[in-house]
């Protein structure tokens, strides 16, 4: 019998990356800007928060503040991710280069400072494995409500999770929220579909975009955060992280960029990734490989599907992608 | 009445777009209650000057002052600030939007879309317009946009309403609609300005003219003072002949030749319903009907490019052999000397690609020639170079991206390409829309000259005056059928009009 008890949790808790990482990347979409840079600025967003707790645990030695660390750690993520979003506008807004290239190059760069920091963090505690363990901030961020044992199975599913799983959702459920029913959703939108009607209406679309893609980054870096402090316990190695960034963009496709599907979308992808582990496979282990390939299966097949969409209201954002200049002839 | 104050003084406005001048110390007055009309050739700087008012662009040197007091328009929201309202040649909308969605983009306060959508009805109750606040925009014909455009100017309180071509995309009964509109307007005060083209528009709607040429501001008048000769010569910068040449045709014989041609669109729609006729080499066939019956696809069909449910359409050759068209490759269609110019409605979408400069899209037609693996450059480069100088394109050089050229120049570029081919029979649709009253002259001179080359012309139009000025027969499609076939020196407006909205045209 598939044990759905002990699956569902580990699929939320794989899920909540990716749906940090979707949610930053559809409002920072809506704007017009394809942050394919968003692998990238979760890794920095990950790695950020490692060095502020890194350095607060050595700091403080035995008597940590149970506030410093959780907030140290989040703020550092914070400032490392706005960072990777003021790159991005800077190159592509204010100097219009090409938003993919753009994208791709944070991408490799973020990843590369992750492991250079990593790397160096690694070579200051000196051990045999190759990894930072943050025992203490790992616990303070994993902490979960004292009564979710007490509940049985309906504890373990729903209430067994750290807070930054619930900020996620709550995340997407306002992000849903500002983009449907507020006036600053609606221009933000028209600054994503069409620059040129947005700016006749006297919105300032180069602020909408740099406001809306530091957002963004944040959001996708908490993904980054949540990752080493929650779902790894604090164990940060390089490149452990893997390919989540890239899941999160292509779910951003998959939920037709409405953040409340991605609450659900981004566990069924999180429980996709793991579910090689649930079901039995003896000792072949060729076998356990085709089912890893399952999230990116997917993956393909929902872009086939979303492609074949012919509504007009699930498209992406028309002028996604481009960079708006307005004296442009 | 001479001395009131103007609404909006522009004074000395110069705008560059590189090494482009597009205005050159520019002057221009506009009163209220006052219907401006503002003409010039195409990239005579009519939209950029206009595009300075509305802040959209902002003006190297020059002073703007509004009743009498010098702003700065800086941005768009200064503009609306000042109660200036643009309606631009395309639509400044966002498609997924509903009508109200888009009316409201851009103003203060809580989003209350049903407050909203009650004063939308209320303002078009008053102007008598015809708007659903709830209609998503990619549901909307060219002329409910336009709408929406107007309201949404009007909701935000402008007074000085500005309308860039407004009537280039309008069907005749949409335009009377319009003008009507805007003398409502005209009457509660407001100051309008309007861009065209068309003469009889300036005419019929304008209280005033102001003339631009090449960037230039040259001079403007009373509406009552003038003709459509003098505003002519004023906007060229020399006496230009307002009548078009009908030479006789010689040496006619059947060419194209379509019996019972039946076409459904995508959707199930029956679009030509039993069309017949002949085309002869040598003359002009005009298509003349209300936009949307048909034209489209009876072009598309002759050019391979629309699938055809039954009928036949056959290209006759001069030693009277017949060769059926239907299910023939476009490509193989186009061998045999069927050149198709469809001017669309937003004129880069269809034969021209924006990005790519003026000898590249002349090769998109000829890229096939050359030896080998090798395109050939030289002749296309050639021909893009004398097309501008016989078109008088205005661009900087032929290495400018069409995109950045004036819609009109775009326009240029595309007829004037497809008319070099030296086809045998020209298919061409709107081959003026949006153009100047000079450009227009030299397309239908070189319409002329290819009927005198013994090409069969059929020249798909909308301007009836000019139907009945340069076709030798007409072909007068109502609702994808056939309803007459008229001779073009013989027949008049009324009976055209008559047949273009009544099968038959048997009007009481």
């Amino acid at each position: 019998m598939f044990d759905f008890i002990s699956f569902i949790p580990r699929a939320v808790m794989q899920g909540v990356p990716l749906m940090l990482g979707c949610t930053g990347e559809t409002i920072t979409e809506k704007s017009g800007n394809l942050n394919l840079g968003t692998a990238g600025i979760m890794y920095v967003g990950g790695i950020s928060g490692v060095i502020g707790a890194f350095l607060y645990e050595n700091a403080a030695g035995t008597e940590m503040n149970p506030f410093l660390t959780i907030a140290i750690p989040l703020l550092c993520c914070i400032v490392g991710s706005i960072l990777m979003g003021l790159i991005y506008c800077f190159l592509t807004v204010t100097l219009r280069a090409n938003q993919n290239v753009t994208g791709l190059a944070l991408t490799t760069f973020g990843v590369g400072l992750g492991n250079f920091f990593g790397g160096s963090l690694i070579k200051l505690v000196k051990t045999d494995i190759p990894s930072v363990v943050l025992t203490r901030t790992s616990q303070a961020f994993s902490r979960t409500l004292p009564f979710a044992d007490r509940l049985g199975w309906f504890g373990k599913i729903f209430l067994s999770y750290s807070f930054l799983a619930y900020v996620a959702i709550a995340l997407a459920l306002f992000a849903s929220f500002v983009l449907n029913r507020t006036r600053t959703g609606l221009e933000l939108r028209s600054v994503g579909e069409n620059p040129g009607t947005a700016d006749a209406a006297g919105i300032n679309v180069v602020r909408y975009k740099y406001l809306t893609t530091c957002i963004g980054s944040v959001v996708s870096g908490l993904g980054g955060l949540y990752y080493v402090m929650d779902y790894a316990s604090g164990v940060w190695s390089n490149n452990a992280f893997g390919d989540r960034g890239w899941l999160a963009i292509a779910l951003v496709i998959f939920t037709i960029w409405r953040p409340s599907v991605s609450i659900l979308a981004s566990i069924l992808f999180g429980g996709l990734y793991i579910l090689n582990v649930y079901i039995p496979t003896g000792t072949n282990l060729a076998i356990k490989e085709i089912y890893k390939m399952a999230p990116y299966i997917v993956t393909i097949v929902v872009l086939v599907i979303s492609s074949m969409q012919k509504k007009r209201e699930n498209q992406p954002p028309a002028a996604l992608g481009l960079s708006y200049f307005r004296e442009e002839r | 009445m001479e001395e009131k104050i103007p609404a909006v003084m522009m004074r000395d406005i110069t705008k560059r777009f590189g090494s482009v001048l597009a205005n050159d110390k520019c002057w221009l007055n506009i009163y209220r209650g006052e219907v401006l009309a503002l003409l010039g050739e195409n990239g005579s700087g009519k939209t950029t000057l206009m595009n300075m008012l509305s802040g959209i662009y902002f003006p190297d040197e020059g002073t703007i002052s509004i009743d009498g007091k010098e702003v700065t328009i800086a941005d768009p929201s200064d503009a609306l600030a000042l109660g200036i309202g643009m309606i631009h040649q395309h639509f400044k909308l966002v498609d997924v939007f509903t009508a109200a969605q888009n009316i409201v983009l851009g103003l203060p306060g809580k989003l209350d879309l049903k407050e909203a959508s009650r004063k939308i009805r209320e303002i078009c109750e008053r102007y008598g317009f015809d708007v659903d606040p709830e209609q998503k925009v990619f549901d909307m014909s060219v002329s409910q946009k336009q709408t929406v455009e107007i309201v949404k100017v009007l909701y935000r309180g402008a007074d000085i309403l500005i309308l860039d071509e407004p009537t280039a995309v309008l069907t005749p009964q949409e335009t009377e609609k319009l003008f009507a509109v805007l003398r409502n307007m005209r009457d509660d005060g407001k100051a309008v300005v309007i861009i065209t083209h068309k003469m009889h528009e300036v005419e019929s709607i304008s209280d005033r003219v102001a003339i631009l040429r090449k960037g230039h501001f040259t001079g403007d008048m009373l509406t009552k003072d003038t003709n459509a000769q003098e505003m002519t010569n004023m906007m060229v910068g020399r006496p230009v002949e307002l009548n078009i040449d009908r030479p006789e045709p010689e040496d006619s014989r059947p060419r194209i030749e379509l019996k019972d041609v039946t076409v459904r669109d995508e959707e199930g729609l029956l679009k030509l319903d039993h069309v017949s006729f002949t085309a002869m080499s040598g003359e002009v066939l005009g298509i003349a009907g209300i936009s949307g019956c048909g034209q489209k696809e009876l072009l598309e069909a002759i050019a391979g490019l629309q699938p055809v449910e039954e009928g036949s359409i056959s290209y006759i050759e001069d030693d009277g052999k017949h060769e059926e068209l239907i299910g023939k490759d476009p490509l193989d269609i186009k061998k045999l000397g069927v050149a198709l110019s469809f001017v669309p409605e937003d004129r880069l979408g269809m034969g021209l690609v924006g990005n790519m400069d003026l000898s590249d899209n002349m090769m998109l037609r000829s890229y096939r020639n050359g030896k080998g693996l090798f395109t050939n450059r030289k002749d296309p480069h050639h021909l893009a170079e004398m097309m501008v100088d016989f078109l008088e394109i205005v661009t900087p050089s032929v290495e400018t991206p069409v995109r950045r050229l004036s819609g009109g120049n775009v326009q240029k570029v595309l007829v004037g390409r497809e008319i070099s081919n030296a086809p045998k029979v020209l298919l061409t649709a709107y081959a003026t829309r949006g153009l100047d009253i000079n450009s227009s002259y030299t397309i239908y001179d070189l319409i002329n000259q290819q009927k005198q080359r013994g090409v069969a012309v059929i020249y798909v139009g909308e301007d009836l005056d000019v139907l009945l000025e340069l076709c030798d027969r007409i072909v007068v499609l109502c609702g994808g059928k056939v309803s007459g076939i008229v001779d073009g020196r013989k027949t008049d407006k009324n009976e055209v009009g008559a047949m273009m909205t009544k099968l038959g045209g048997v009007s009481e």
